[in-house]
Parts: structure tokens; C-alpha cells; sequence
């Protein structure tokens, strides 16, 4: 009953949604017109002349608000089925195939409610009810100013909604119940004329690897980031349909945008650090197609926010800016796309099915009617200034954007190399970390230096004079730095490379600090605390934007340890024979096998930690073996310091056997930066994305009324 | 007279078991000592499961792998080298297990050729943007220099009263 009632509400969401999508769609007859007079073709100026004589303002505004007022329905609509998709997962409806299949009663009630993201059906269910909390978000802004775009982000909001939510109801429905027929048990959505209701005794439990706590916020970070990018799209959109191609959306969508890329950000670390805790490979990213998937929206996302800054200074790469935020949306669309169509072997492609074709087909038909509209506003994107020098902020930025990309691409023909390859020559091929990282290593390295010159060149102009003048004290302390760690820790070139890298980064980010501070100080009057306090809050945004340079140098610092001094060894021990790596002595002191509360099997040995003779501490790694899925977990015993981590996992044990057990034991140095880098980052993003009065609700002297104005835009 | 065939006999037994004792030792040390886990590792680190999606058949949990890895290790112990390995894996159970796409050309002509071409976008973009700044040919006077070295603090100061 509940779940007829769930998939009632799935249906009349849908229904609404798609209603909101029409009406806003034909709610502006006069800018549909304008829209079809700019194709030059007979038929079309035929059109457009129907549609203005179709225009009528008030009608007009009645029919956007209806829109307006569906799309706001469509996320209680979805609370409420999701409300009963939790309701179902937690008392234990196995007659409902979705829980069947991701959960089972030795389950705690946390990750039966964890589960709606844990399996297809319901994982779309959530990116959609996601989608829909923003696009009410969006609606509920004040719109006074851009009404004009209003009808066409419903358009876009909803066109996206409707996708994924018919997708929910016609293919994935996770409200389908399973029926005994003749012809045995199946999931229908109505009961069969001669099937009768059936529930297993159990289900069959979540996948193992996503019982991990992590999991609880990891997919929905990432789909917090994939659904708000799809704000800043329909924005562009609207602003290519209507021919408002100024930088208005820009600003508009500015902070969706931060916070879109913080979501990804973090759902991409997260997944890391899930990886490294759970996956049991002694490292915290693969190179899986299902992690580049998500790393591919964020390269675009990242090479856009740096972007439309020129748009926003200079007018300039307003075609590019639109075509980087299309990229965005289309590779969002292809991530979750990759993830669940079972077109590419990934460790991570949990959920698949054949809804693989519709999801490529969506991508196609918006990437290439988005592109359209560019094709036909071209004209009105021109350029509003030129590029004066090769060193200029604009011009650095540019380069900034040629390297993401150079990025992307490598990235993107790594994951479907596999599939070319099979196609064309029938030959399965697996593309793995050697790849990505002998070609983008270079590519990174660039990159990083691009971040220790870009900060310290000028919007329009600058020199090799002004900008030597303005690097050499950095550059001094990064060699100062690169010989203290050349003659203390490593002789690694490509370690030296990188870690020069990084000193300039960090040198060039403090040193900009200063100079704002010391120039704040001098004029303010200011103590140095107050001057860089003020500093940051005058441009949240520039300095905001500083700390996340500096946090993703913690991340780099991280990523070179583990990348260039990972050291590992495996072997069997007896009881009280020790190990030794890394300067660390490991000694396997006891195992035990027992169930855990849960249901599942643990085997937890205890190791003993040492170092130079002092005794450290205790490390539990653990197999945890799932009975109702019929799947392992090793789970790491860590020791984390910010010199190195200490990863040891259980890798066999018999009871019967007199062999000892089998460990395998990693040295990471310096893999805490990362995590820390990450933290930092989080801190950075905040300050950058954090709001400002609205000024067009800041109550200000009547003499300063139009001087405020013209500066909030 | 009677003792002497005794002695030949006992010559020939000690001989015989010397070189026997000589034979053992030298396939012993032919051999070696058995590859380590580690040893074992560095290439299946390479390799790749044939079976399960995506997995590095160095942590593959799989009893498959186990055997998989078993075979590194009897490939090393009979002196296999690490490329030969990784070729027989190829061979054997398609290039699919090896990470690594063995025909570089075809696996890294499309992304170089791709960023050299976004490259020369670039480059021919920034050539019919830049317009050349129109440069006094009088040296600038020292009045010039003082405003230029001061022009960042100008611009703050500016910006500051702006915001005010």
C-alpha cells in the first residue's frame, strides 16, 4: 500500500514537472519570437511572427508564475516519496524490490536509511530530490531584476528534473514490489491479474564496501556538487535564449557556483578518504573511471571559475565561459551516467542497468542544442577588450584554462580509450594509474606554477619586469626551502620539482597577504592582525580564493609523499615475530575470529607498534566478512602522524592453519597533508563564497542611492 | 690382495654420492631462494584482475588472484623476468590485465595531439587579441618609476576608499 501510495507520488511529480517545463516554456511567446527571427529561414520568421501575435504580458506573467509555483511543488512531492522509501527501508518491506536489494535485518537503522543512495532506484530518487530542494532554492531568489530569465531557468531546472525523475518512474522505480507469477517472482509497479504479493524472509543487504561511515557523506557531497552546477547551466541558457549575454548570469550564479564546486570538492576528497579507509589498496585515489568521472566536471568547474573572472574584469571569453559551464552540466550528466550504465568496469559503478542509452542520448541532445544557442548568439558573445600582454592577469588565466582542459582530455580519452579500443579493434584494454600519471604529471606541475606567477601578475598589463620585481623574493625562499628539503629528506628529482613548486605557491600566496597588509597598514593605520582580518573581508572573494591556493599546496604536499615515498612490504608472521619498515617494528601479538553485532565475521589481529624501541601503540587490521552479501572488507589498522601514516592490513588468516598470518604493511609519508589540505580548503571556500549584503536591501542614504547601485553590479 | 676390490667399491660409492650431493647443491643454487611476497607484489601491482572490475591484482581479495599472484611467484622462481611476466599475462589473458595500454602510440596520440591543437587555438587567439601597447620611446623619468613601484598601494588605497 505504501509503496502503491510512493509510486502515485513519483507519477504526479513527474506529471508536475513536466507541466512546470511547457508552461514556462511557452509562457514568453515574445521571446520565443525574438528567438526564431534570429534563424534566418522563412519558415521560422512564419513562426515568429505567430508567436508575437500570441504575446500577451499579463497572460504571460500568470502562466511564468504557474511554472514557478509547479516547480516549487516538486520538492515536497519528492520529500514525501522519499519519506516513504525510508519509511520502507527501515521496517523492512522486502516485498519491495529496492530494499530487498540493499538492505537485510541484521542492518542498523542508520545505513537502512543510508541505503536510498545505496542502489540505483533509489540513488536517482536522491540526486533528484536534491536537484529539487536547489531548484526551489533558486526560485524562492528575488527576481526583480532578471525576470526575463526566470521562465527559461524553470525550463532548464525542470527539463533536467523531468529527465531524471522519468527515469525514477519508467525505469528505475524503487517503489516496484515483487509478485509471485507462474512464471516465477518478479518486480512489477501495478500487481499482475495472477501474481500474488511476495516477501523474502531477508533481503540481500547493502554491498559492504558501502556500510562504511564515509559512505554516509560522500554521495552526498558529490551530488550536492553534480545538482548545483546545473544552476549556474540553466543560467547560461537562460542568458543565450533571451540574448542577455552581459555578465549578469555570472553574477548571479557566482556563488552557486563556489558552492557547487565546494560540494565537489569535498564528495571527491571524501571519496578518497573512503577509498583509503575501505577499499584496502593502501592508497586514497585509483584512477577508476568512476573517480574520474567525478574529477572531470570538476576540472571544467575549475577552469570556469577562474574564467569568468576575465568576463567579469575584462568582458573578455564570454563564448568560452558558456561553453566551459555546458561542458559542466554534460560532464555531471555523464558521471552519473558512467556509474550506472555498466559501460566501463569500475570498482566503484555500484548501481547499473540499461538506462545506460537514455542517459547518453540526454547528453547529446543538451550538449548539442546548447552549443546551438552559442552558434547563434556568437555576434552578441564577441569580446568587449583585447588581450594587451602575454604576462597579464587575463593572459596567465588563459593558460590556467589550457592546462584544465589538457587535463580533461587525458583524462577523458583514458576512460573511454577502453571502450574505442574494444570497438574498433575488439581488444578489452584496462587503462591505470601509469597512464594518468605520466601524462598529466607534467601537466600538474604546470599548473602549480601558473598559481605561484598568476597571483602576482596585473588585470591588463603586465611585464617580465613587473613581474620579476614582484616574484624574486618568493622565488629565493621556494629555493631556500627546496635545498632544506634537498639536504634533508629527499634527493628525488621529480620530489625537488615538486616541492620548489609548492614553496612558491605557499611563498607567493603569504607574500600577496603581506603586501595587502602592509598597505592596509600604512594607509588604515591598522595593526598587522586588523590589516589582514579586514584585508580578507574587503575581498572575501581574491583572498577567499588565496587559502584555497594554499590548501590545495597542503593537498599537493600529501599527494607527493604518497605518490613518491610509499614504501610497503607483506609477509606472514608467527605470534611475536615482528615486521620492520619505515623505521617502524611491527610485532603480531594475537588474532580472534568472532561475529560481530551486525552479523557479519570479524577476524581482528593485534599488532604491537614500535619505533627505535619505544612502544607506540596497538593496531587492529580486520576482515569483515558479510554473510548476507557474501563479500570481504579489509579494513586498515592506521597510525597517523603528519610525518607518515602507518597501514596495516590483514591479508589471510586460517585458524587451522600453523602458517601465521599474512600482512601487508604501508609507509605513507606525509598522506595527513592531504586530509588537512582538505580542511583548509573547506575554511577558504566559505570565506570566499560566504554572501554579502544584498545591496539591494541595504538601506543606505538617499545622496549614496545610485552610486550603490551601479557598484553591485 | 682380498681387501682391494672392497676399497674400489667404497671409492666409488663416495664418488658417487659426492656427486650427487654436488648436483642437489647446484640446482638449489640455480634456483635461489623462493620469491617474496613482496617481489610477487611489485608486478602484480601492475597487473590487473582478469575477473573482477577494475582491481589491481595485487589486493584483489579473490581466491583467483591468490592463484593468479601464485603464478607470479612460480614465473620468478623459475627465473622469469618482470617484462616476460607481464607479456604472458597479456598473452594469455588479454591486454586487459595489464594497466597499462601496451601500444603506446595509439593510447597517447589522441591527448597529445588533442592539447597541442588547444595549444595553437590558444596561441592564434591570443595573437588576434593582443594589441600592442603603444610604448614611449623616452625613458621614464624617475617621477614615472616612484608611481609605477607605488602603483599597488595606490590601487589599494583607491579601492579602499571606494569601499569606505
Amino acid at each position: 500500500m505504501i509503496a502503491n501510495f510512493g509510486f502515485g507520488i513519483l507519477l504526479i511529480t513527474f506529471f508536475v514537472t513536466v507541466y512546470s517545463a511547457v508552461t514556462a516554456s511557452v509562457s514568453n511567446p515574445k521571446g520565443l519570437a525574438l528567438f526564431f527571427r534570429g534563424i534566418p529561414t522563412r519558415r521560422t520568421r512564419l513562426i515568429a511572427d505567430w508567436l508575437e501575435k500570441r504575446d500577451h504580458p499579463q497572460q504571460s506573467a500568470a502562466l511564468v508564475e504557474s511554472a514557478r509555483r509547479a516547480m516549487l511543488l516538486v520538492w515536497p512531492l519528492l520529500t514525501l516519496a522519499s519519506g516513504l522509501l525510508i519509511y520502507l527501508l527501515i521496517n523492512n518491506h522486502f516485498e519491495v524490490q529496492f530494499v530487498y536489494e540493499v538492505t537485510s535485518r541484521s542492518m542498523p537503522t542508520y545505513l537502512k536509511v543510508t541505503a536510498w543512495w545505496g542502489g540505483q532506484a533509489g540513488s536517482l530518487l536522491f540526486w533528484s530530490w536534491l536537484m529539487s530542494a536547489f531548484a526551489s532554492l533558486v526560485t524562492l531568489r528575488k527576481w526583480d531584476r532578471d525576470r526575463e530569465f526566470l521562465p527559461w531557468v524553470i525550463l532548464v531546472l525542470c527539463v533536467t528534473l523531468a529527465f531524471f525523475i522519468g527515469m525514477t518512474v519508467f525505469f528505475e522505480n524503487p517503489f516496484a514490489q515483487l509478485y509471485q507469477t507462474p512464471a516465477g517472482v518478479d518486480a512489477f509497479l501495478i500487481q499482475p491479474a495472477d501474481g500474488i504479493l511476495f516477501t523474502p524472509e531477508d533481503g540481500r543487504g547493502l554491498n559492504p564496501l558501502l556500510r562504511h561511515p564515509g559512505m554516509i557523506i560522500h554521495p552526498p557531497m558529490l551530488y550536492l556538487g553534480f545538482v548545483s552546477f546545473v544552476v549556474p547551466f540553466a543560467f547560461a541558457i537562460a542568458a543565450l535564449i533571451t540574448g542577455r549575454t552581459d555578465d549578469r548570469w555570472i553574477r548571479i550564479t557566482r556563488r552557486w557556483t563556489l558552492w557547487a564546486w565546494l560540494f565537489l570538492t569535498l564528495g571527491l576528497v571524501l571519496g578518497g578518504r573512503w577509498a583509503y579507509d575501505v577499499l584496502g589498496w593502501g592508497g586514497y585515489w585509483g584512477w577508476d573511471p568512476v573517480e574520474i568521472a567525478a574529477f572531470m566536471p570538476w576540472l571544467t568547474g575549475t577552469a570556469f571559475l577562474h574564467s569568468v573572472m576575465i568576463q567579469e574584469k575584462r568582458g573578455m571569453l564570454k563564448h568560452w565561459n558558456m561553453l566551459l559551464i555546458i561542458l559542466t552540466y554534460d560532464l555531471v550528466i555523464f558521471g552519473t551516467f558512467l556509474t550506472r550504465s555498466g559501460v566501463l568496469s569500475s570498482v566503484h559503478a555500484f548501481a547499473q542497468s540499461a538506462i545506460g542509452p537514455l542517459f547518453f542520448g540526454y547528453i547529446v541532445v543538451t550538449f548539442v542544442v546548447s552549443v546551438g544557442l552559442i552558434i547563434y548568439r556568437w555576434g552578441s558573445l564577441r569580446s568587449e577588450t583585447e588581450m594587451t600582454s602575454l604576462l597579464s592577469r587575463e593572459a596567465l588565466f588563459l593558460f590556467n584554462n589550457l592546462l584544465f582542459m589538457s587535463i580533461l582530455v587525458v583524462c577523458f580519452w583514458g576512460v573511454i580509450y577502453p571502450l574505442t579500443s574494444e570497438l574498433f579493434t575488439g581488444s578489452k584494454v584496462t587503462v591505470g594509474p601509469a597512464y594518468y600519471e605520466r601524462a598529466n604529471g607534467p601537466l600538474f606541475a604546470t599548473l602549480m606554477f601558473l598559481m605561484g606567477i598568476a597571483p602576482l601578475s596585473a588585470w591588463g598589463h603586465s611585464t617580465m619586469k613587473t613581474l620579476g620585481r614582484a616574484i624574486w623574493k618568493p622565488t629565493i625562499g621556494a629555493v631556500v626551502v627546496t635545498a632544506i628539503v634537498f639536504a634533508t629528506y629527499t634527493r628525488n628529482v621529480y620530489a625537488i620539482i615538486g616541492f620548489f613548486l609548492v614553496a612558491l605557491v605557499i611563498l607567493v600566496t603569504l607574500y600577496e597577504y603581506w603586501r595587502g597588509a602592509r598597505a592596509r597598514q600604512k594607509s588604515q593605520s591598522e595593526n598587522i592582525f586588523t590589516a589582514l582580518w579586514n584585508l580578507t573581508g574587503r575581498d572575501r572573494r581574491r583572498y577567499g580564493g588565496y587559502i584555497i591556493h594554499l590548501s590545495m599546496m597542503l593537498m599537493a604536499i600529501g599527494i607527493l609523499g604518497i605518490e613518491l615515498f610509499q614504501v610497503e612490504t607483506q609477509g606472514t608472521l608467527e605470534v611475536n615475530e615482528q615486521a620492520s619498515i619505515g623505521g617502524y617494528d611491527v610485532v603480531y601479538e594475537d588474532i580472534a575470529r568472532f561475529i560481530g553485532p551486525d552479523g557479519r565475521e570479524v577476524t581482528r589481529a593485534v599488532l604491537g607498534v614500535y619505533q627505535d624501541g619505544a612502544y607506540l601503540g596497538e593496531l587492529n587490521p580486520r576482515i569483515d566478512y558479510y554473510f548476507d552479501a557474501q563479500q570481504q572488507m579489509t579494513i586498515p589498522g592506521q597510525r597517523s602522524t603528519m610525518k607518515d601514516d602507518l597501514y596495516v592490513l590483514l591479508v589471510s588468516w586460517e585458524p587451522a592453519s600453523a602458517t601465521g598470518a599474512t600482512f601487508k604493511i604501508f609507509v605513507n609519508p606525509l598522506v595527513n597533508w592531504l586530509w588537512m589540505g582538505s580542511l583548509l580548503f573547506l575554511f577558504g571556500i566559505v570565506i570566499a563564497a560566504w554572501p554579502d549584503k544584498d545591496p539591494e536591501r541595504v538601506a543606505v542614504p538617499a545622496g549614496k542611492q545610485i552610486r550603490q547601485a551601479s557598484a553591485a553590479d | 690382495m682380498a681387501k682391494r676390490p672392497i676399497r674400489i667399491t667404497q671409492y666409488a660409492i663416495l664418488f658417487i654420492a659426492f656427486m650427487m650431493i654436488f648436483l642437489a647443491l647446484s640446482i638449489v643454487s640455480a634456483q635461489g631462494p623462493a620469491p617474496t611476497d613482496d617481489e610477487v607484489n611489485k608486478i602484480a601491482k601492475k597487473l590487473y584482475c582478469p575477473v573482477c572490475e577494475n582491481t589491481p591484482l595485487d589486493v584483489c581479495p579473490t581466491e583467483a588472484c591468490r592463484q593468479w599472484r601464485e603464478q607470479i611467484r612460480e614465473m620468478l622462481s623459475e627465473g622469469k623476468t618482470e617484462d616476460e611476466i607481464i607479456d604472458f599475462f597479456a598473452v594469455t589473458y588479454g591486454e586487459r590485465s595489464t594497466g597499462d595500454p601496451r601500444d603506446k602510440l595509439k593510447a597517447y596520440l589522441i591527448p597529445v595531439v588533442a592539447i597541442l591543437l588547444g595549444a595553437a587555438l590558444l596561441v592564434s587567439a591570443l595573437k588576434a587579441w593582443k594589441k600592442p601597447i603603444v610604448t614611449e620611446s623616452t625613458p621614464p623619468t624617475r617621477e614615472a618609476k616612484q608611481v609605477h613601484q607605488d602603483e599597488y598601494i595606490a590601487k589599494m588605497e583607491e579601492e579602499l576608499k571606494k569601499r569606505k
